[in-house]
């Protein structure tokens, strides 16, 4: 039931749905519950609701982190 | 695409292995051995296909928990959605729920007689079903936990606004909380940490956890859905038990918020009062549940239809229920892969696209189907 996905929010309709999309791939999805989403923003998405909006400042964190990890295991030559 | 690549990086499971392996040491110098609940099914399915229980040292065990919301629906809920389809109204339902049991039979089978059985992807679909029909009563089978039961219960309100009167909810929602609380205070089932979910803990908020970590909890760590979020989950908490510790850790923080989506909250405290609430396997918790407020009774399709939700009869070959208290392995109940398979499934654990079973059926049965990250141990 849980799409793990982000997707990009690419339009916002007039009657306040949204398009979000991934590599091509396009859904419908209500925005009542993230009403600061702005286009671009990266959507969770579930059932067909935005629930939250990826923060990719913190995910590009997390993303830099593990490539430390990985420089310093091949480092360690694991 | 770098949101999904960047948490599937095989050089950072290595170092994460590496640090799993040397809490394994800790505790093995303790003689501790530990296990964790993931409780969602999503990282059920994550933790299969990637491969994760192969990675953990012998001293560290994964077992999985009561997170898939089909799983732990009642047989009597299902019973009930049958007599309604039966009586010639449309159900609309997610597809997960359309194969799994009842008592006697299960939806997809009266919808072969020529029940209205209507699958939805989102229950939006549901008012569209009833704007489509206006001569018949759609009933929306409402299950799901904190994250389903946002969008499940909008529709009543959009329901509202547009003035259907043909369209009713079943609720069985769930709340994650008191199910933890269930289980981490079971003798028989001793758990030493939690992976909490990461959807739920979008809408609840990290914060939910703080009443389980502490001097006399358990460590509790968020985590996505991503091989290496688990992967960095489990060293977290071999890491805290083999310390002693017991905290909560938001490693999820690209999603999920201390105090969660506030505007979902006030969504469901507008619509629905705590309840009691039947578990399947698990029995009924009280207050673990969620219905709609009297103010919104007309909508409830207990009340329009007048339904008494009865405990249901689960097949006796079943064990669903020791799986998802975490007690066995899907492997180890007699009739998993024997009379039990994703095509005669007698259980929902084996239904769910997040069920133990499936999971368990799917990416560990047959060794050679399993996508795993090249990781040495």
């Amino acid at each position: 039931m849980c799409l793990a996905v982000p997707m990009e929010l690419l339009e916002i309709r007039d009657d306040g749905s949204g398009l979000a999309g991934l590599s091509g791939a396009t859904t419908a999805c209500n925005l009542s519950l993230v009403p600061d989403a702005k286009l671009g923003d990266m959507l969770i998405v579930h059932a067909g609701f935005a629930i939250e909006i990826l923060d990719t400042a913190e995910a590009d964190k997390r993303i830099a982190l593990f490539e430390q990890m990985g420089e310093e295991a091949d480092e360690a030559g694991l | 695409m770098k949101y999904l690549d960047g948490f599937r990086n095989g050089k950072a499971a290595k170092a994460l292995t590496a640090r799993l392996k040397a809490a394994g040491e800790r505790l093995d110098a303790q003689g501790k051995t530990v296990q964790f609940m993931e409780v969602c099914g999503s990282h059920t399915m994550a933790i299969a296909r990637y491969g994760i229980r192969d990675l953990l040292p012998d001293c560290v065990k994964l077992i999985s928990g009561p997170g898939c919301p089909v799983c732990v629906t009642d047989t009597g809920y299902i019973d009930a959605a049958i007599d309604l389809g039966k009586q010639g109204h449309i159900l609309a339902t997610f597809g997960d729920l359309v194969r799994v049991p009842g008592s006697d039979e299960t939806l997809a089978q009266i919808r072969a007689e020529g029940a209205r059985v209507e699958v939805v992807y989102s229950p939006e679909g549901a008012v569209a079903l009833a704007q489509d029909n206006p001569e018949k009563q759609i009933v929306f089978l409402a299950i799901g936990f904190e994250t389903t039961m946002v969008p499940g219960i909008s529709l009543v309100k959009i329901a509202a606004e547009k003035g259907l009167d043909n369209l009713t909810v079943l609720c069985a929602f769930k709340l994650v909380p008191p199910a933890l609380a269930a289980l981490g205070s079971d003798p028989e089932i001793n758990l030493d940490g939690f992976i909490c979910p990461a959807h739920v803990s979008a809408i609840i908020g990290a914060d939910a956890y703080k009443p389980f970590v502490g001097p006399r909890g358990v460590p509790c760590v968020v985590a996505g859905f991503e091989p290496l979020d688990v992967l960095y989950a489990a060293v977290e908490l071999a890491e805290q038990a083999a310390d002693g510790r017991a905290e909560l850790v938001n490693q999820y923080n690209r999603v999920v918020k201390p105090g969660g989506n506030k505007v979902a909250q006030a969504v469901v405290a507008e619509l629905l009062e705590l309840c009691d609430e039947p578990w399947r396997g698990i029995g009924v918790i009280p207050e673990s549940g969620m219905q709609l407020r009297e103010a919104y009774a007309a909508f409830d399709a207990v009340k329009r239809f007048g339904l008494k939700l009865e405990p249901g009869r689960p097949h006796p070959g079943c064990q669903c229920g020791e799986v998802l208290k975490g007690k066995i392995t899907p492997q180890q109940c007699p009739a998993f892969d024997k009379g039990c398979t994703p095509t005669h499934p007698l259980g929902p654990c084996m239904v769910s696209s997040e069920g133990s079973c499936a999971a368990y059926y799917k990416y560990v049965r047959r060794e050679a189907g399993a996508e795993t990250m090249e990781v040495s141990k």
